[in-house]
């Protein structure tokens, strides 16, 4: 191949590069491992990840949810997963059909009118649903609930600090574990948004609709952020309780926890903002002997046309995770989705029902909630959380004082259709059990 | 080919519907243990007017044959790497090696939980950390993120540590008067997009007839002391290596800026040469595309951003460091721009993209890079007496064709990109870089032999003499796919991006 495009050797391909910045010796990386070294060395890493075997009732934006075995093997089928972005529709229906069901999913799941084809996952979704509603609006000012996941915050914090965006945070109800309507009294004719997340982060379901009034009444929008998506399956849409943008971490639809990703950003709207939303939307489309098919559509709104004017950086989103997603809202179906909602809520307020009644432990808040609550222990969580991670193999609970809360007694404890009654007792017997100091 | 062929389009496979259509009310294809607590009503877990009133309606119910069936077939309609070659100019599409997705599905790491003590998830931070020490050594530039999810999160990232870096060097008040960022017209879209997100104000560079950033031009804009940094991709998008890329870099830093590469074509350099010894600053990486994990049809991908020591207190946090023996989530850089994403970054693709570099080596890495610049070479020497290609100097891992001779008979890229799907090749990148009319960008990386380029080359071959022989069958081109050309117009004037209920009804 060198002599007939006339070359002489391989160096000479990088004549273009100043021999000055040419590395003329090797990369301080490893020789080859074979396949057998490589899967022992990650086998050996995977060991020392004790947690990922441990019974658990960690939350907090992740979640340990029941996955069929259709998912991985379907989303696996090398035709979706070393597939590229699908610019060219006549090759890529299966991508093409795969994201415009899950755009109807998404929409039906939460009660608005469109959605996307994903973004990154929830908390940079939060981040552009802020930045989308400063657009609509024309306004600079967004209201959020200080009961929205402390990472989700940060995040926004970060994106739109260069955006003339300035972002309030209002205070929750100490003893509902709500974000009140009087919390957003700040509210003004310069209020972009109010944004809630439901339920929020201490696992209380907010009154969404009350809060879309709110905002409502004053000309700005309702964005509602969903951490636990399987809620969805339970609770009253944030469509149909006004939502103007809802987002939601997809991570309960079928995806592992992998150590925090990837996962996938739900993004929905209403019709009316379909020019203003970010990232990639498919849509139908006819070929000249009339036949259907689907295409990326409104591509007018990215940059890859509008450049620095474009509604969104994004590019490479989650596809691969929002096929997961769908085929697991397929499989699951409307029944299934339903009964994983009931099975969390369920035993979620068992095992509340049960710590509550322990002595030296309280749930703090009243508010209504899903599947996550806080428990307030008599001592510190987090020492007492280690200590029942290192000598009962349990990890009980997120301790809020990771959070920068001052809660240093409180840790949120979720429970899933995976936690069984007996993991569950025995949760309880060791925080009845366990000497505290 | 035989355009002549009547299309057989009945099979019940290639008319398989959208799911909503196959659903039938008491259909399922979960399966869930029966509840194993005491159940109470559930008015009393939450309030009548805070369910669900719609009971889910328009929800799929259908059985898991039903799900197997449906994504088997319509996987059928999609082009893949494992189909074969798919030479999206500065898109990177490399074999993605079945080892990586295994490593990924590992159960210590898939099923751990990122809120997990860290004392119980050391061996998943060590993962980190090696991946990061690896992609600082490629790069040349020892501080890095892996936080950002994707190339233009991580482009956003580095836009916002060079602000942030100025905002502390020179006083907010100073820093305010310098909040342009240039860019080269040859630069991808999401540069801008990107920078606007950073708050800047965006200043396009021009390219000289060679292909490559305008000297001139660059001192020119840089004279006014309001410049906070270049945003350059090194091969540019045209495949050219800059290699003024030193000059470049002290005419940005003399005039107080800082340099940002795009890291998108980074397939070009690894084991060869590296940013930070030119004088870049920051850079993103795509792993989904150097580093071989996956675009699963429009991702996750990845997008580490490493940068010099100078900015590295400006990171997002946390950051993975090490302590002794031990690796550890460190939270306390007071200086750092944020958090970029909720918890540390996609992960699964982490491990993936480790897998790769440790299967590869030292030198398996660089002989990656020798023959993506070899095998793009070869294309451009085999498809040089059809098609005009535009610039002179040999191009790296990727070159740039136009459409101007076929143009002549009224075909244009489009028609050429739609007529190589007809030979079984994925479409090369096209109408892209916006600065070379016509541009077709071919990068067939590391991941094809000889035969396959031929086929390829060949199959261009082909379709530049139909261009003059009979150009219908060009612009009607494909020919060989279950659906035709769609109407992308009407789409957009007009969108439906849901299904409903009733578009089924008159569907059928």
């Amino acid at each position: 191949m060198l002599r007939q495009i006339g070359a002489t050797s391989i160096e000479q391909l990088f004549d273009s590069i100043p021999e000055d910045l040419r590395l003329h010796q090797h990369l301080n990386v490893p020789a080859a491992l074979s396949e057998i070294d490589l899967l022992k060395k990650f086998d050996e890493f995977a060991a020392r990840n004790q947690a990922a075997s441990r019974v658990s009732f960690l939350g907090a934006g992740a979640y340990s949810h029941y996955i069929p075995t259709v998912v991985d093997h379907l989303i696996s089928r090398s035709e979706f997963f070393t597939a590229y972005t699908p610019y060219q529709p006549e090759i890529s229906q299966g991508t093409l059909q795969a994201i415009f069901e899950f755009q109807t999913l998404v929409c039906q799941l939460t009660g608005m009118d469109i959605a996307n084809a994903s973004m990154y996952d929830g908390s940079t979704a939060l981040a552009e649903a802020v930045l989308m509603a400063e657009r609509v609006t024309k306004r600079s000012k967004v209201i959020a609930s200080s009961a929205v996941h402390p990472q989700y915050l940060e995040v926004a914090h970060t994106y739109v600090q260069h955006a003339g965006i300035e972002l309030q945070h209002a205070p929750f109800d100490s003893e509902t574990g709500q974000t009140p309507l009087s919390a957003f009294d700040t509210i003004d004719d310069q209020t972009a948004a109010i944004v809630v997340q439901s339920p929020n982060f201490f696992g209380c379901i907010e009154d969404v609709a009350a809060l879309a009034e709110r905002a409502h009444n004053n000309g700005a929008l309702l964005v509602v952020a969903i951490t636990e998506a399987m809620s969805l399956g339970l609770l009253r849409s944030p469509g149909a309780c006004g939502a103007d943008i809802v987002v939601a971490e997809g991570q309960s639809f079928g995806v592992p926890l992998s150590f925090g990703g990837p996962y996938v950003g739900l993004f929905a709207t209403r019709d009316k903002h379909a020019r203003q939303i970010p990232g990639r939307l498919v849509g139908e489309a006819y070929d000249k002997n009339g036949r259907r098919g689907f295409v990326l559509t409104l591509a007018t709104r990215e940059q890859h046309i509008r450049r620095e004017k474009a509604t969104s950086n994004i590019c490479t989103n989650e596809g691969l995770i929002a096929l997961a997603a769908t085929v697991y809202l397929e499989t699951m179906g409307r029944r299934g989705v339903q009964e994983a909602a009931r099975q969390c809520a369920q035993k979620a307020h068992y095992a509340a029902r049960k710590i509550g009644k322990l002595e030296g432990f309280s749930l703090p808040f009243s508010a209504p909630f899903f599947n996550e609550f806080v428990v307030r222990a008599p001592v510190e969580a987090s020492p007492l959380l280690e200590k029942i991670a290192r000598e009962k193999e349990i990890d009980a609970g997120i301790a809020l004082s990771r959070f920068d809360l001052n809660q240093p007694n409180d840790f949120l404890v979720c429970v899933t259709e995976l936690n069984t009654r007996a993991q569950i007792d025995a949760l309880v017997e060791v925080l009845r059990s366990i000497k505290l100091y | 080919m035989d355009s002549k062929i009547t299309k057989v389009t009945t099979h019940i496979s290639h008319n398989e519907g959208l799911i909503f259509e196959r659903s039938q009310p008491g259909r399922a294809g979960f399966s869930l243990p029966p509840l194993d607590v005491d159940e109470i009503a559930l008015d009393e877990i939450v309030p009548r007017e805070l369910q669900r009133e719609d009971d889910l309606a328009g929800m799929p119910e259908v059985t898991e044959v039903d799900v197997i069936r449906h994504f088997t077939r319509i996987s059928a309609w999609n082009y893949s790497i494992d189909l074969g070659m798919y030479p999206l100019g500065s898109c990177t599409m490399k074999y993605n090696s079945r080892l990586n997705e295994k490593v990924a599905r590992i159960a210590g790491f898939a099923n751990l939980h990122p809120l997990a003590p860290e004392a119980e998830a050391e061996g998943a931070l060590q993962v980190i950390y090696e991946l990061q020490q690896h992609l600082a050594e490629i790069t040349g530039l020892p501080g890095i993120s892996l936080q950002p999810a994707a190339g233009a999160h991580g482009e956003m990232t580095g836009i916002m540590i060079i602000r942030a870096f100025i905002d502390a060097r020179d006083g907010k008040a100073a820093s305010e008067t310098r909040r342009t960022m240039l860019i080269p017209d040859s630069a991808h879209g999401t540069n801008p997009a990107s920078a606007h997100l950073s708050g800047f104000t965006v200043k396009t560079i021009r390219s000289t007839a060679e292909g490559l950033t305008d000297l001139d031009h660059l001192r020119e804009l840089c004279a006014h002391g309001d410049v906070a940094g270049l945003m350059l991709t090194n091969p540019n998008t045209l495949g050219l290596f800059e290699r003024n890329i030193q000059e470049i870099c002290r005419i940005v830093h003399e005039a107080g800026g800082l340099v940002y590469m795009d890291g998108a074509n980074m397939n070009a350099l690894v084991g060869v040469a590296r940013p930070g010894d030119m004088g870049v600053d920051v850079i993103h990486l795509n792993l989904h595309k150097t580093f071989s994990t996956p675009h699963g049809g429009g991702g996750p991908g990845s997008g580490p951003c490493c940068c010099t020591k100078e900015l590295e207190p400006f990171l997002p946090v946390p950051r993975v460091v090490r302590r002794g023996d031990r690796f550890k989530l460190d939270f306390d850089y007071p200086q750092s721009i944020g958090r970029v994403k909720a918890f540390l970054g996609n992960y699964g693709m982490m491990l993936r993209a480790l897998a790769y570099i440790l299967t590869h080596g030292y030198e398996g890495l660089r002989e990656a890079t020798e023959a993506a610049v070899l095998n793009s070479r070869y294309i451009a020497h085999g498809l040089m007496a059809d098609y005009e290609k535009p610039f002179e100097a040999p191009p790296m891992h990727e070159v740039v064709f136009t459409d101007k001779r076929q143009a002549r008979k009224g075909v244009h890229t489009l028609d050429i990109a739609k007529r190589l799907i007809d030979y079984g090749f994925h479409p090369m990148t096209i109408y892209f870089p916006l600065i070379v009319s016509g541009a077709m960008l071919i990068e067939p990386t590391e991941s094809v032999g000889r035969q396959e380029l031929d086929q390829f080359i060949d199959a261009m071959r082909s379709i530049a003499r139909e261009a003059i022989d009979d150009p219908e069958l060009v612009l009607n081109a494909p020919h060989s796919t279950r659906i035709g050309r769609l109407d992308e117009a009407a789409a957009a004037r007009k969108p439906v991006l849901r299904w409903k209920p009733t578009q089924a009804a008159t569907a059928r």
